[in-house]
């Protein structure tokens, strides 16, 4: 079908609707990834009040929490499972894949909506309602669940373990309903990137931000299948009384730790990968430069995929595991530092040279690039048999992983809302606003977590709620270590409040977008901010070369749309 | 990969789809018949791979038949024998990753004393009530 | 509402909707595939779940598989009724595909009554778990494909949509599959 035909066809606007039609039963993709962005930041607060009861009861245990009271220590498992479940299945994911995959897949590729807009709907309608059970199930008998986000067998398996009867099965419930959706939205944004580019868009005229979220995509599907299936055998544990998890049945629980990692690794890249594409949209515009190395990017995402897969059982050196397998998957933990160091120099190197401006988006998107170096750096410790076995379960642990994904899932989030508003929201947000919430954040995050690093080297136990409990492993210093880190984090909290009010503000009362304000050359910025029903009202562009071609030596503006006919 | 074919004109032409739907009924006969000739006539090692060639070789040959002849893989473009066999491939990775764990009750350093003991367990509970008397030589080991 | 436009575009080289077809397929592999390869590391590792597995019938399971066989045979006739244009006769074929997917659940469901009954429940054992696990999800899954096989079938009556009824057909088909492989793990192997 050529694209002179599409263009032919008058693009009909029937845009006069109820709120309900427009709001929670819309099926643009705009609409559909304001929805999950909305969901991800509403989850987002509440993830960010659980961590601040359960720091707040660590720090200063025994007393009452403004906000919350007395934190039992089942009120304490069940605010660590949720807030480690809420980051990652309802906020990294919504904002990360969802809400930028939504929105941007179909403006980048030139295409009027995604491939199955009422499969879209359907999956965001699946995730609010995952959302909802998840919320729901703190409510019920016994609180919110407390079996760990990981949930091994038997603590999330056995009642009498995790003491949250009736919050497991919906956790459980909760979680599924949630991967279903993500393998439906999964499913749309690989089929319309696949399928609906717009004439003259080739393989690899498709912004990195694209690519990552399809590679991402196939890398979910790929390794959640097991973690489906062994959901339902949890379950059936849990409700039904079989045995798939317990030995005394004939079962196993390392199967679960296996099942569990063969996607919960992979997931760290499913996040990691469009924050990168993130970074690269960012920084290829205020450096004004061309991406360095655009193909191998894209092969190096793929290699990192492809990788991913082969590192899952590095969470299991302690688990009882082949210690010959230990082996291996500690190699294979060490070669994937490779790829992801390489698509970090590849950043390094599009900066070098380029002239340089720091407005919000791209101060966002350097902090990034340090801040994951540094989860990633000590990540090597963790992945090393020796030292994971005296590592494991403490802070150090923790503070790794945080440094890794919060850099993935806040600061890239916070690099892509600052820099796609104008186009989300037509306004600009406020610079000074925004630069404040920066370093606020920023510095206040390695405050919370070098301490916490400190802590895990000296041997802290991430899982004990009351060091008072246990004089014994009580050591000097240790205290004062723990109030910093917390002191850190509400800090970081407040600083929170400024970005809420700076998005809101701006949404209705900031300066009015033009078309193109960052001067960037992907197709989103081809078209009215926000882009009307449609996207492209003037009909669909025509894609003649890459989408970094910036300060071409051919050309006297420094960038060079895609969509320009030359 | 990026051809612009209009979307029909791949499958132009039909195999004789009756004709491999008998192929198929023929195979799922060998498929049940080949077990009960073995379990009649055959034991031990070569019984047990009697069964598992008959059982799962034939099963091999009948999905090949319904993904060429029903589900066209291969006049579909490359890419989706390639998705397919990619997702194939993970299983098999999880396979191989797992396997060294929950497919053996020991190793090196380790010995899984419970799922010896239930195995123990229900061979006694099952010998008790055992009126067939192929229950104990079908699985692999 | 209206189709997006982009829609008729095929920079893959093939249509939109067979494509997301393909890739729910390769989402539902692994969801199998994660079943099966649980399934099967704990079958090689407890020989006494053979005691167990005597217990299913094979006949059933063989009769099963007839009939899942046959209803893809009507699937993929009815794909061919479509190409050539003729939505009622494809609709017919469709409905007996529907036909076929209902004996086959008529057929579980008397299978599990039976089983229930003679005490062999969800928690009689592991094999059991896995047993009442596996044709569970494969159970939803034909159900599923049932309920997209009427939609479609009442469309390609009207002479709409035809291009859906092979999509909806490669789905029947990949659950054809799926029976291919656990009618010899759960039934045969014994």
């Amino acid at each position: 079908m050529s694209t002179t035909a599409e263009t032919a066809i008058p693009v009909e606007h029937v845009h006069q609707e109820g709120f309900v039609r427009k709001y929670l039963w819309s099926t643009d993709h705009k609409m559909i990834a304001k929805q999950y962005l909305m969901t991800g930041l509403v989850m987002a607060i509440l993830g960010g009040y659980a961590a601040y009861v359960f720091r707040m009861q660590v720090a200063y245990p025994g007393t009452k929490v403004p906000g919350w009271g007395l934190v039992t220590a089942t009120d304490y498992n069940a605010l660590v499972t949720n807030h480690g479940s809420i980051m990652i299945f309802w906020v990294a994911m919504p904002l990360l894949m969802a809400a930028f995959g939504n929105f941007l897949i179909p403006l980048m590729v030139g295409a009027d909506d995604m491939a199955f807009p009422k499969l879209n709907r359907l999956s965001f309608q699946i995730f609010l309602v995952s959302a909802l059970v998840l919320v729901a199930s703190w409510f019920v008998q016994g609180g919110g669940y407390g079996g760990s986000w990981t949930s091994y067998p038997p603590l999330s398996a056995k009642a009498e373990y995790n003491l949250t009867p009736l919050a497991a099965p919906l956790w459980l419930i909760a979680v599924a309903l949630e991967i279903v959706a993500f393998l439906l939205g999964g499913i749309n944004f690989v089929v319309t990137a696949m399928n609906n580019r717009t004439k003259g868009m080739g393989l690899l005229d498709i912004p990195i931000i694209v690519w990552m979220i399809v590679v991402a995509s196939v890398l979910f599907m790929a390794s959640v299948g097991p973690l489906v299936a062994g959901a339902v055998m949890l379950l059936f544990d849990q409700l039904l009384g079989t045995g798939f998890y317990d030995p005394a049945k004939g079962g196993d629980p390392v199967l679960w730790q296996h099942l569990f990692w063969f996607f919960g690794h992979p997931e760290v890249y499913i996040v990691l990968l469009p924050a990168m594409g993130i970074v690269a949209e960012v920084i290829t515009v205020f450096a004004r430069k061309k991406l360095f190395a655009y193909k191998t990017v894209i092969y190096t995402a793929a290699g990192v995929g492809v990788l991913s897969l082969f590192v899952w059982a590095h969470h299991q050196f302690v688990a009882g595991i082949d210690p010959r397998m230990a082996n291996i998957f500690s190699i294979t933990t060490m070669l994937i530092s490779i790829p992801v160091a390489e698509m970090l120099f590849v950043y390094i190197a599009t900066l070098y040279g380029g002239s340089i401006t720091f407005p919000v988006p791209m101060l966002w998107a350097l902090s990034f690039m340090a801040e994951f170096l540094l989860g990633g750096v000590t990540g090597i410790y963790l992945g090393a048999v020796g030292t994971d076995v005296y590592f494991h379960d403490t802070f150090f642990v923790l503070a790794h992983f945080h440094y890794t994904f919060f850099p993935i899932a806040i600061i890239a989030v916070f690099a892509g809302i600052t820099y796609w508003f104008p186009k989300m929201f037509g306004r600009m947000m406020n610079e000074t606003f925004g630069k404040v919430h920066f370093w606020g954040t920023v510095i206040s995050f390695n405050f919370i977590f070098i301490p916490l690093f400190m802590l895990g080297v000296r041997g802290d136990h991430r899982r004990i709620y009351d060091y008072t409990r246990f004089p014994d492993q009580m050591q000097p210093g240790m205290q004062g270590l723990r109030e910093f880190a917390t002191i850190a984090m509400l800090v970081l909290l407040a600083f929170q409040f400024i970005f809420v009010a700076n998005f809101f503000y701006s949404m209705f009362k900031g300066p009015k977008a033009a078309k193109n304000p960052w001067k960037a050359n992907t197709l989103e910025w081809d078209t009215a901010s926000p882009p009307p029903h449609g996207n492209f009202p003037e009909g669909f562009p025509a894609v003649y070369r890459g989408p970094y071609e910036y300060s071409s030596p051919n050309r006297s503006d420094d960038y060079w749309p895609q969509s320009a006919p030359s | 990969m990026a051809g612009n074919n209009p979307p029909e004109a791949t499958h132009a032409s039909h195999p004789n789809y009756v004709k491999i739907w008998g192929v198929l009924v023929v195979l799922l006969i060998a498929s049940v018949a080949g077990p009960m000739i073995a379990s009649a006539t055959m034991s031990g090692h070569v019984k047990t791979a009697f069964v598992l060639i008959t059982a799962f070789g034939i099963a091999l040959v009948k999905a090949y038949l319904v993904a060429v002849n029903f589900m066209h893989v291969r006049v579909e473009p490359k890419i989706v024998m390639f998705i397919v066999a990619v997702m194939l491939g993970c299983m098999v990775l999880l396979w191989a990753g797992v396997a060294p764990d929950v497919q053996r009750h020991q190793g090196v350093n380790w010995d899984n004393i419970s799922a010896k003991e239930e195995i123990k367990r229900a061979l006694s509970a099952g010998a008790k009530h055992a009126g067939d008397g192929k229950a104990h030589e079908g699985a692999a080991h | 509402m209206e189709q997006p436009l982009s829609l008729t575009r095929n920079t893959a080289g093939l249509p939109t909707g067979r494509l997301g077809v393909w890739w729910l397929i390769a989402s539902e592999v692994v969801i199998f595939g994660g079943l099966i390869v649980s399934y099967l590391m704990f079958r090689v590792a407890h020989q006494e779940w053979a005691d167990q597995s005597a217990h299913t019938n094979t006949w059933a399971g063989a009769f099963n598989t007839l009939v899942l066989l046959t209803s893809s045979l009507s699937a993929v006739l009815a794909h061919q009724a479509a190409q050539a244009g003729n939505g009622k006769k494809a609709a017919r074929f469709l409905r007996f595909t529907v036909l076929g997917g209902s004996v086959f659940l008529v057929v579980k469901a008397i299978e599990w009554t039976t089983e229930i009954n003679a005490g062999l429940t969800i928690s009689s054992g592991m094999f059991w778990s896995f047993y009442y696990t596996a044709t569970g999800l494969h159970g939803l899954h034909v159900l599923a494909g049932m309920v997209v096989m009427l939609f479609v079938a009442a469309d390609a009556a009207k002479n709409k949509n035809l291009h859906r009824v092979e999509n909806a057909g490669i789905y029947w088909h990949f659950v054809d599959l799926v029976w291919i492989f656990l009618f010899p793990l759960l039934y045969i192997a014994k």
